[in-house]
């Protein structure tokens, strides 16, 4: 870190060189419409991705209240007053249509909470929004390697998003959104359904390989004069290991999207015991990307943390190497791993190596996670709302990964396996993880993308809501798992109903916290204050760009002179030194 | 990974053509940036083509540890002879292919359009061959995949599971192939307007990568299928 003060590379070439910010109209509705459609603008596509990201996380969102909805109570058969038996419960039966009960409702909206919230949500998540917008920006680019890529990768993205969701409108899968065979190859009459669910799945696979790609690429090639490997910010080193990632993994799953298709339309065989398949191979494919796809989901939050837990506690990021170095750790141990999915179903020798290999996953992280708090240390920590979600994100993704070892036990996974447990511990990392960073990383970078200042105060109602309400939907469930309550189920017996009633009240309140932010964007969008270049005293390079930056990024190509976290030596670009003033005894790293 | 723009012969006779005016990207540095960073990201494009195969190998090589016989069985009834000439067939167009490329960066651009044209009709012969002397005559004997098998002399339950294996393979590397010609047939008509040159050849030389890996690919299929008993 201390070659950071580089002078590399050539003056800068271009004069003052303004068109205007990227959000300036070009006249009209319509050229505005043709304009962002045909775009090949990296922060134009970042915020095409982020909203349809987000319009698809409400339909997850509502999903999800649907489930927590029907298990508020259980399905019970009881003879009241009048000596007339009645089924109560049922809570779905409502939408129930043609024969249908409210437990296949709820199956359904079970399997659609969990494929759009991975497939359609988180996996292209962080990188594709937030990563498609800084990543340029923060490495001093005027766009990623391949523009026209990159916008094809958000139409087959879309195109892929609406053939999974026809399968919905048509009534829907039930089979979970892991599509275990032989479940998914047999039942379900109404084939086409789930060929659409799966055909989508296989689309997006593309997406998510056409930004990897690129930001490999772009990450290689396009770093600004002065710029080396660890002088990038961490969110780069973060969002090139998940890229890596994206390229290797996901392939895996083209085939095996494939294999189910042609399993499903032509009895291939493969997966199907009958003649001759082993279901559980369906279960290794699957797992072979669909773990490495987790970092997928995690390791860009590592990135937004380690930009806002720099920025807002003005604090030089404690061990740089090591927490750059974590996530290129993450990215290889988690090709090993898969196995861990299949505990019950394999052999125990083959079981027990993958348990211990999975505890090495625990060695990078834990790493990671010491080297933030080590960063909050002495701190000047600011209590703002992407503060607030970066310590939110510490207290949530701690409890998410430390209950993941009695996972990787194999005498504990025994009796925890497929309980509610587990799916606490997925809630914890991937919500408790990757969604309170993305919304740290959308308050910390919202300013920048739009020019306007979010409202504070209601922000930070958002987060206590947001927060509150997580853990109280969430923390019960693993109680209620450890004491037996099966995933999935859509009724359970009297004894669970207490916990259920907590939870389902839990996912009001994150409801009403996420209303509370969509009232604060819109309401910044439309009367925000202007945020100024560099609200909060940011180092990283984005922080040099105007806000909202200029269709080019910058009037100059960037050359690098300082670290991306020299917070203690240098003063943020756009700013007053007063504002900003510097410890008196830097404190050398 | 260093490009190559070969001084030699970088001029041709006659009106201007597109290629020697071609522009960089405007956020590019330098072309040859913008060279290097296209090579860099077909070689992942590659990578995944690899991995998306390795999973179809993947479940070849676990069915036949299952089903040893009934692979043996399945490979007897391919004719090698057919899919030793396809070898060659692809093997050849790989060769023409890499000279067009050569003779673009020499700027021989009648030689380069010529070498493309026998390039896609290697590949259309490939097709041709599988189609009209394998796919056909299996498929209508009832050698079919899954629940489509409908041969009356199998020798053993598990040929459909083989027949699975063998159309998903092969078919997944003829539409690779089919793409291939998609790819050329561009590239020909892009080359006999003037557009590559031996300052322009990114595209024609990224083709020619994606036609190697095609041609690789099957250089795994040919043996695993027909060869081994
Ligand atoms: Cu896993």
């Amino acid at each position: 870190m201390s070659s950071l003060d580089t002078h590399a590379g050539a003056a800068p070439q271009l004069g003052g060189d303004h068109h205007g910010s990227y959000l300036t109209s070009k006249g009209g509705l319509w050229a505005d419409i043709a304009n962002w459609a045909t775009t090949v603008d990296h922060k134009k596509i970042g915020v095409m991705y982020l909203t349809a990201l987000l319009i698809l996380f409400f339909l997850g969102g509502v999903m999800a209240l649907a489930v927590r909805f029907e298990l508020l109570e259980p399905t019970r058969i009881i003879v009241n007053q009048a000596g007339e038996t009645v089924t109560t419960g049922q809570r779905l039966a409502f939408l129930a249509t043609d024969g249908a009960t409210a437990s296949n409702i709820y199956n359904r909206a079970m399997t659609l909470h969990g494929a759009i919230m991975t497939f359609m949500f988180i996996v292209p998540g962080i990188p594709a929004s937030l990563g498609n917008f800084f990543l340029p920006l923060m490495i001093g680019a005027k766009d990623v390697a391949f523009p026209k890529l990159n916008l094809g990768s958000w139409y087959v993205y879309v195109f892929g998003s609406l053939f999974a969701l026809a399968s919905a409108l048509v009534g829907g899968i039930d089979t979970g959104w892991t599509l275990y065979t032989p479940y998914s190859t047999m039942t379900d009459a109404d084939h086409w359904r789930l060929v659409a669910m799966v055909m989508g799945v296989f689309i997006m696979g593309f997406a998510s390989i056409m930004t990897g790609l690129n930001f490999v690429v772009t990450v290689h090639k396009l770093r600004a004069p002065g710029m080396g490997w660890f002088d990038m910010p961490l969110f780069v080193w973060a969002i090139y290991a998940t890229a890596i990632i994206q390229v290797l993994a996901t392939p895996v799953i083209g085939i095996t999207t494939l294999m189910l298709i042609f399993e499903r339309l032509f009895n291939f065989g493969l997966f199907d015991p009958r003649l001759g398949g082993d279901p559980v191979l369906f279960q290794h494919f699957f797992w072979f990307y669909s773990h490495p796809v987790v970092y997928i989901m995690i390791l860009p939050a590592f990135g937004v943390i380690s930009e806002t837990i720099t920025c807002h506690a003005r604090k030089p990021i404690f061990g740089y190497k090591s927490v750059a170095f974590a996530s290129l750790g993450i990215a290889a141990v988690s090709f090993i791993v898969w196995g861990h999915h299949m505990f019950t179903s394999q052999g125990e020798l083959t079981a027990a190596i993958f348990s211990f290999l999975t505890f090495f996953v625990a060695v990078p992280t834990a790493i990671k996670v010491f080297n933030w708090i080590a960063t909050l240390y002495k701190g000047s920590i600011v209590f703002n709302t992407p503060m607030l979600y970066t310590l939110g994100f510490l207290f949530l993704f701690t409890i998410g990964g430390l209950t993941g070892l009695p996972l990787a036990t194999l005498s504990t996974d025994m009796h925890l396996h497929d309980s509610y447990y587990v799916v606490a511990h997925f809630h914890y990392v991937m919500f408790g993880g990757t969604v309170i960073a993305l919304l740290a990383g959308m308050h910390h970078w919202w300013p920048k993308m739009f020019g306007k200042m979010y409202a504070e105060r209601p922000a930070q109602l958002g987060f206590w809501l947001v927060f509150l309400g997580f853990n109280v939907t969430f923390f019960i469930q693993f109680i209620m798992g450890a004491h037996g309550m099966p995933r999935r189920y859509a009724s359970y017996p009297d004894e669970y109903q207490w916990m259920h009633l907590i939870s389902t009240v839990g996912s009001w309140m994150l409801l009403a916290g996420f209303l509370v932010h969509l009232f604060t964007f819109i309401h910044s969008l439309l009367q925000g204050k202007p945020a100024g270049a560099n609200p909060w005293g940011g180092l990283t390079l984005e922080w040099h760009a105007d806000s909202p930056p200029d269709e080019h990024n910058f009037a100059h190509e960037p050359i690098v002179k300082h670290g991306p976290y020299d917070y203690d030596t240098v003063v943020p670009p756009h700013c007053d030194p007063a504002d900003y003033p510097l410890p008196e005894n830097p404190h050398k790293h | 990974m260093s490009s190559i723009h070969p001084s030699q012969g970088g001029k041709i006779d006659g009106p201007v053509l597109p290629h020697d005016s071609i522009e960089k990207g405007h956020h590019w540095r330098t072309k040859d940036d913008e060279f290097d960073a296209g090579k860099l990201g077909m070689w992942l494009f590659l990578g995944t083509e690899v991995l998306l195969f390795a999973g179809l190998f993947c479940g070849y090589a676990i069915m036949r540890m299952k089903y040893p016989e009934a692979f043996a069985n399945g490979s007897h009834y391919l004719d090698w002879r057919w899919g030793a000439l396809n070898t060659l067939v692809l093997l050849w167009s790989s060769y023409t292919i890499a000279s067009a490329i050569r003779h673009t960066q020499l700027g021989n651009r009648g030689w380069a359009t010529i070498n493309l044209v026998i390039t896609w009709f290697c590949a259309l012969f490939f097709i041709l061959i599988k189609f009209t002397f394998e796919y056909g005559p299996k498929w209508a004997e009832g050698k079919r995949p899954g629940v489509l098998f409908d041969y009356p002399y199998a020798q053993h339950s598990m040929e459909p599971m083989w027949w699975s294996l063998y159309y998903a393979a092969t078919g997944i590397h003829a539409s690779h192939v089919i793409i291939g010609m998609g790819l050329i047939g561009w590239l020909i008509y892009k080359n006999m307007r003037g557009w590559y040159g031996p300052k322009n050849y990114l595209a024609m030389e990224n083709v020619g990568l994606y036609w190697h890996i095609v041609d690789l690919i099957w250089i795994f299929l040919f043996p695993l299928l027909y060869l081994i008993h």
